[in-house]
Order: structure tokens, then sequence, then C-alpha cells
């Protein structure tokens, strides 16, 4: 490990000596993220096309293999003062970064290097999500994504069906018939801390369910979770029944098919995931196989609330010099372009982050075209109801992944271990209270912007 | 009277020993003594600042059952991978010691497994160990469900000792042939003259000789088991199911490198190392004991 390190700076020490007076002329900035595989690519080829857009800046952008990777290596080159000028910060991290003053806050930069940005052109789901509990944007959202739910129309069909269900009750009837129907997995789902994002806090929030008090932690770090004592209980409760059933599958990779794989092949009928797998399914999905996708389904009876926006959001760091913020700057206007937003959603499964991008695709029939189409879905899912009609900003919770975790062991115990619902979620949320208060007075003596 | 070429002044043989000296503090003592910093602090992890605690790292995990159920799992991850990788390497390395056919070839195959890197291995392992989709699903077709590491705590626990005694096979097994390859022939011979069979003379003769290298093993499986195990934890099992494979290292890895909650990780770090010092005392106080160097 230590040698890996080693060699991986001398690599770096040799490539900036070979680098240095080439690109003198221009400044040159870095660019970490956590995405890999293709999205990587798409990040790069979007770094290609700034840097070939104009002349005086270059972005260096590199990916660091996931965003906890990409977190870890920001902060430890930050504490080296090292750090590269701007960082991918993903939903979980969000908060640390905020309470640290290691950043240069977005809103402020882009008014001292002279660009005037509409922040209100975001859509609102999305920008409170990052924002300040005033309001300000400290970081630019970058890749954005929610949860969808992806039905398999054919099955559908068979039970004489022609639209998803749109609430927890018809789904139930629905995963039912399709059990009778003789599909052996009509719901493929996981509950592993990376996957029970879609089955906790989205349904918690089209429910407009608070995960924790204070607004979810908005309004103070002393928010306490409460997860355990809404809707969230009787969906735990409905999920372990259709499960106890067969009508529910645990699909993972430890079982050797992940839901997503399992629905693309046609194994299971009902899936719930990102919107950014949409480009994925849809090459990977069985020949001639029609699927659709629909917004999460509500309990009868509830008024759907806004869900909330996954992925990453972009910082500017603190301590680099005036030339490299004009660089980024540059970069960050670049980025907002509709054009850029119009390419950007067609080579990965992401959503645009502003209504202007937004537009600009329905403009140009984008969400018409086949593969595409559906996608929209994910808009209207982000923006059902605004912070003033009941939906809450997001989630500003410390040690967030450690919390999932919490949630994930909590749901393992019930599904797995067949022990009671309430008492393991009762205990996730104790659990997850301890990593709340350890967080407060780790931070003791800051106040949330 | 005797001549003996010797250092007079120390200074030299200070200067001689300071590259290791140098080397040695930089990697271990000053990452060490930053993390014994640590646990007794909450740390901020963009480098904000720290506020000592003292020993309140401590005192929240050793009061928490949860965690205790982790050192319980540590443990029996940490003897049961020990004894199949140092018996199963012990195995190989007598039967490829008797020259076997073909015992050339084995004696570099053997040593590869050593050389992958525990998330490859994970991955291999984790296809390989697979309920559905695996070459293990066929069991799963003869006797439905009776192996599902992805549901039951203990089939994942036996996933992860498998995985990482395969590792460690490879290890020993250099150690074991080599130490078996400098025991004298004459000894086995003598034996062999005197009639007893190739089970007797391994027992009698060849178990005893090894006995300095069977300690080192030991002492050193059980640290690596301690130790090394996180990054085939983290790709088989995340931990999971329900906390079944959760081992004290993993969760160091997770609350500090996943988690940012460097102090608790520090605090966990230390607790481990303190616990490896331990077992390691033990084993140099009471099993050295019967170790016969000469």
């Amino acid at each position: 490990m230590n040698a890996k390190l080693l060699g991986a700076v001398g690599m770096f020490a040799v490539a900036a000596l070979l680098a240095g007076p080439a690109a003198a002329d221009k400044t040159k900035i870095d660019f970490w993220f956590g995405n890999s595989g293709d999205i990587a690519k798409r990040v790069q080829e979007q770094c290609d096309r700034f840097n070939a857009s104009q002349s005086d800046y270059q972005v260096v952008c590199t990916s660091q293999g996931s965003y906890d990777a990409s977190l870890q290596n920001t902060i430890a080159a930050f504490r080296a003062g090292q750090q590269p000028t701007i960082a991918q910060v993903s939903d979980a991290g969000t908060l640390d970064i905020m309470l640290s003053g290691a950043y240069y806050p977005a809103n402020k930069l882009m008014a001292d290097m002279g660009y005037t940005v509409d922040w209100s052109d975001y859509f609102s789901g999305i920008r409170s999500y990052y924002a300040t509990s005033k309001g300000d944007m400290y970081s630019f959202p970058f890749n954005s994504s929610t949860a969808l739910l992806y039905w398999n129309k054919d099955a559908f069909a068979k039970i004489g069906k022609d639209h998803a269900p749109a609430t927890w009750e018809e789904a139930a009837a629905d995963f039912k018939a399709l059990k009778a129907a003789g599909y052996s997995c009509p719901l493929g789902f996981n509950i592993s801390r990376d996957e029970i994002w879609q089955y906790g806090e989205q349904f918690l929030a089209v429910h407009g369910e608070p995960i924790a008090t204070k607004k979810n932690g908005y309004e103070g770090l002393d928010a306490e979770l409460v997860f355990n004592k809404g809707k969230w209980v009787q969906f735990i409760k409905d999920l372990k029944g259709w499960y106890d059933n067969g009508e529910a599958v645990i699909k993972s990779k430890e079982t050797g098919q992940t839901f997503v794989e399992a629905f693309a092949a046609g194994d299971c009928q009902v899936i719930l995931t990102s919107v950014g797998d949409h480009g994925n399914i849809g090459r990977t999905a069985k020949e001639g196989m029609n699927w659709g996708v629909a917004m999460l389904p509500v309990y009868a009876g509830t008024e759907r609330k806004s869900s909330f926006v996954g992925g990453a959001s972009l910082w500017v760091l603190a301590g680099k010099s005036e030339a490299e913020y004009k660089a980024a700057a540059a970069f960050f206007n670049f980025i907002a372009k509709p054009e850029e937003a119009l390419t950007w959603s067609t080579v990965t499964g992401y959503i645009p982050v502003r209504q202007s991008g937004y537009d600009y695709l329905v403009k140009n029939g984008f969400y018409e075209k086949a593969p595409y189409a559906g996608r929209e879905l994910a808009i209207k899912s982000l923006t059902a109801a605004t912070t003033e009609q009941g939906s809450l900003p997001g989630i500003r919770l410390g040690g967030l992944l450690q919390i999932r975790q919490e949630m994930s062991n909590g749901l393992q115990a019930i599904f797995i271990k067949n022990e009671d619902v309430q008492a393991s979620l009762d205990e996730a949320a104790a659990r997850g209270n301890q990593i709340l208060r350890k967080f407060e007075q780790t931070y003791q003596g800051k106040t949330l912007p | 009277m005797e001549k003996r070429a010797t250092f007079s002044s120390t200074t030299i043989g200070i200067l001689f020993a300071l590259p290791m000296l140098v080397l040695i503090f930089v990697f271990f003592y000053w990452p060490s003594g930053q993390a014994l910093f640590w646990a007794f602090t909450l740390e901020q992890p963009w480098g904000g600042g720290n506020r000592w605690v003292g020993f309140q790292n401590f005192q929240q995990l050793l009061s928490d059952p949860v965690y205790w159920n982790s050192i319980s799992r540590s443990m029996i991850f940490g003897l049961g991978s020990t004894a199949i990788a140092m018996g199963m390497a012990l195995i190989l390395a007598l039967f490829t010691d008797r020259e076997l056919r073909g015992h050339g070839a084995y004696r570099s195959i053997f040593v590869w497994p050593y050389a992958i890197a525990a998330p490859a291995l994970g991955l291999a392992f984790r296809f390989i160990l697979a309920p559905e989709a695996g070459l293990l699903s066929l069991i799963n077709q003869v006797w439905p469900g009776i192996w599902n590491p992805a549901l039951d705590g203990n089939d994942a626990m036996i996933a992860v000792i498998i995985a990482f005694s395969w590792k460690y096979i490879g290890y020993n097994f250099i150690f074991f042939l080599s130490a078996l390859q400098s025991i004298p022939r004459s000894l086995i011979e003598a034996a062999a003259m005197d009639g007893s069979g190739p089970a007797r003379r391994m027992w009698d003769i060849q178990l005893p000789l090894l006995t300095p290298t069977l300690f080192f093993l030991l002492v050193i499986n059980i640290t690596e088991s301690f130790q090394d195990s996180f990054g085939i934890v983290d790709i088989m099992t995340q931990g999971g199911p329900a906390r079944a494979t959760e081992l004290m290292v993993y969760k160091i890895y997770f609350d500090g490198f996943k988690g940012l909650d460097y102090s608790g990780a520090a605090a966990q770090s230390i607790i481990l190392m303190v616990l490896v010092i331990l077992l390691t005392f033990v084993q140099f106080r009471f099993i050295e004991r019967r170790v016969h160097y000469k």
C-alpha cells in the first residue's frame, strides 16, 4: 500500500516536471471526481470540450475511482496543501465540507470573477439539497439523479395492466398477481448500504416524512433521527410481508445477480433504482423486452412530495491563486450552457440540473426519442412539490454514510434474521443518533451555514 | 591476543543505522503516534481543528455490545483462517517435499495466490461462492438453500475465511517447504531404515523439527488475519449480512475512510493494536516454550 502510494506520488512528481514548462502560458487547474467507468469517460469528454473551447485555461480531470476514494484523496491532499482546485463531493460528504471552511463558496466565486449566475434557474429540489439553510449555493450541483420505479410492460400485460402502480396498495396487488401468474421475482430489491437509498430516504421524501428532526438537520446539528416513527415502519412491514410471500426477492452482487441486472434480463418485473440506470438498462435489456419507468409509488391518500436528488456537487477548494479561480469560474460557466446539459443528459442517464437546460432538451425533442423517453419523470418527481408545499429540502446529517449503514444493518436484521421491525428500526435510530451526537460534538462551536 | 575489527566511534554506527531509523519513524512511529493522539480527540476530517476528549472514544466503543461482537468475530475469523491456512499449507508442503510427481511445478504454483491483491481475490471468490450464479450454486441445485452467503451470516463468515486462507496458504507453503528441505536427509533416511513409514516419519521427525517455523507462521498468520482482511470483506460482504462479517479491521476502514470518523477509527486501531500485541505476547509466553530451536 505504501509502496503503491510512493510510486503514485513519484509518477505525479515526474509528470508535473515534464508538463510544467510546456503549459506555462495556460492556467492549469485540477478537477478530481469520483465517477468511474463510462461516466468517467463522459466527464473527461466534457473537460476536453472545455479545453478546446478556449485557450486561456486548461482543466485536468482525474477520476479517483469512487466517491469515497475521491473525497478521501481530496481531504488528504488538502491537509497536505496539494488540493485540486475543483473537487466533486457526494451528498453524504456535503455537511463535512460545508462546516470545514476549506472551500471558496460557489456564489462568491462567480460574483468575484464577474459572472452573473441565475441560481433560481436550478430546480428547487436540487438547489435546496446543496444550498445552505439560508439558501446560498456554496457548490455547483453536477451529476444529478433521483429514484424511479422501473416496470416490465410485458409482464404487466399478462396480469391485464397497462400502467405502473401509483400507490403501494396497487403495487402490493400487482406483486401478488405477478406471483400468481408464475413470475418468480415480482419485485427485486436489496438492502445493502448503497441500495437502501430508494427504499429509505426516497420513500420518506416522496411521503413528506422526516428522516430527522430540525427539517432533516437543516436547522441545526442537534437533529435527531425519527425515521422509526412514521410511515416507514408500515412500509418495511409491508415489504417484509412481500418478501416472506416470495413476491419480493433480494438480488445483489453477493447472490450473483444485482436487481438491475435481474430486471434487464427479465427475471424481476419491478425494481426501484436511480434514473442514472436508465441508459444502462436500455442498453442491456433483453431483446424485445418492453419496459417503462414511473415515479415512486406513495401510499393511498398521501399527497406526493418531491423526491431527493442523488449524486454529487462540485466544490471549489480554498488556498488557490486568483488565476486558478478564474479558470474554475470559466469552467463552471461552460458546463452551465444548455448545449452541455443536452450532451451530458444524452451520454449519461443524469438529468439536467437547471430549468434552462431542461427547456432546451424539451425544445430539441430529447424526451420524445425512444431511449430517453421517460427520463422527464425524474424531473417531475424532483419538482412534485416545493418546500413551501411541504417537501423537505434534503438531508443535512453528519455521518450520513454511517447512518445509512445503521439503517441497512437494521433492515438486514429484519429480513434475514426475522427480528422485530419496530425494535430493529428503533435500534438503528438510536445508534444513528449516537453518530449524530458525536458529529455535533466534533464540530462544537461551529454553526451550520 | 585476538584482533577484532570494530568501530571506535558510536557516531559512525548511528549514522549507518540512521536511514533505516528514519524510515521506521516516518512509516511506523509517526502514523502510530498520530493515531494515538487522534484516539483521544475528536478530529475534524478537513483539518479544521480537534478537541481533546480523553477516553471518551474508548468508552463509547467498549460499552457497545456490537463492538464486542465484532471483537469475538475477529477472533473466530483469526483462529479459523489461521488453522486452515497453516494446516493446508503444511499438508501441501509435506507432499511436495516427498518429491511426488510434478513437485517442481507445485513448488512455484502454490505460491501464486499470495501475489494476488485482496480486492481481485474477493471478486473472484464472490463469483465462485455466489449462491445463484456462481460455481458453488451447483450444490444449491442438489440441496436447495444449503449455501447462501448473501443471506446467511455463518455462510458469509465461512466464505471470507476460505478466501483469506486461500491467499495465505501460498505464503505459509514457502516457509514450510524451505524448513522441510533444511531438515537433514540423513535423519529421515535413518528413520526409514529403522522401518518407519512416511506418516510416522512426518509425525516423529519432520514436525518436531518444524516447530520454529510453525511458531513463526502462527504469530504472523494471527497478526495478518486481524489486519489484512478488510479488502476481502469489503468486496465480498461489506461486513454483512446483518454484521455477520463485520471484523474489527473492516469497521476501522469503514468508519475512518468512508464515514470520515477519524477519531473513532483511530481509537479502534489502538484497541486492535493492543489486542494483537496481547495475542502475540500470549503466544510467546505459552507456546514458544514448546518450540525446540535446535
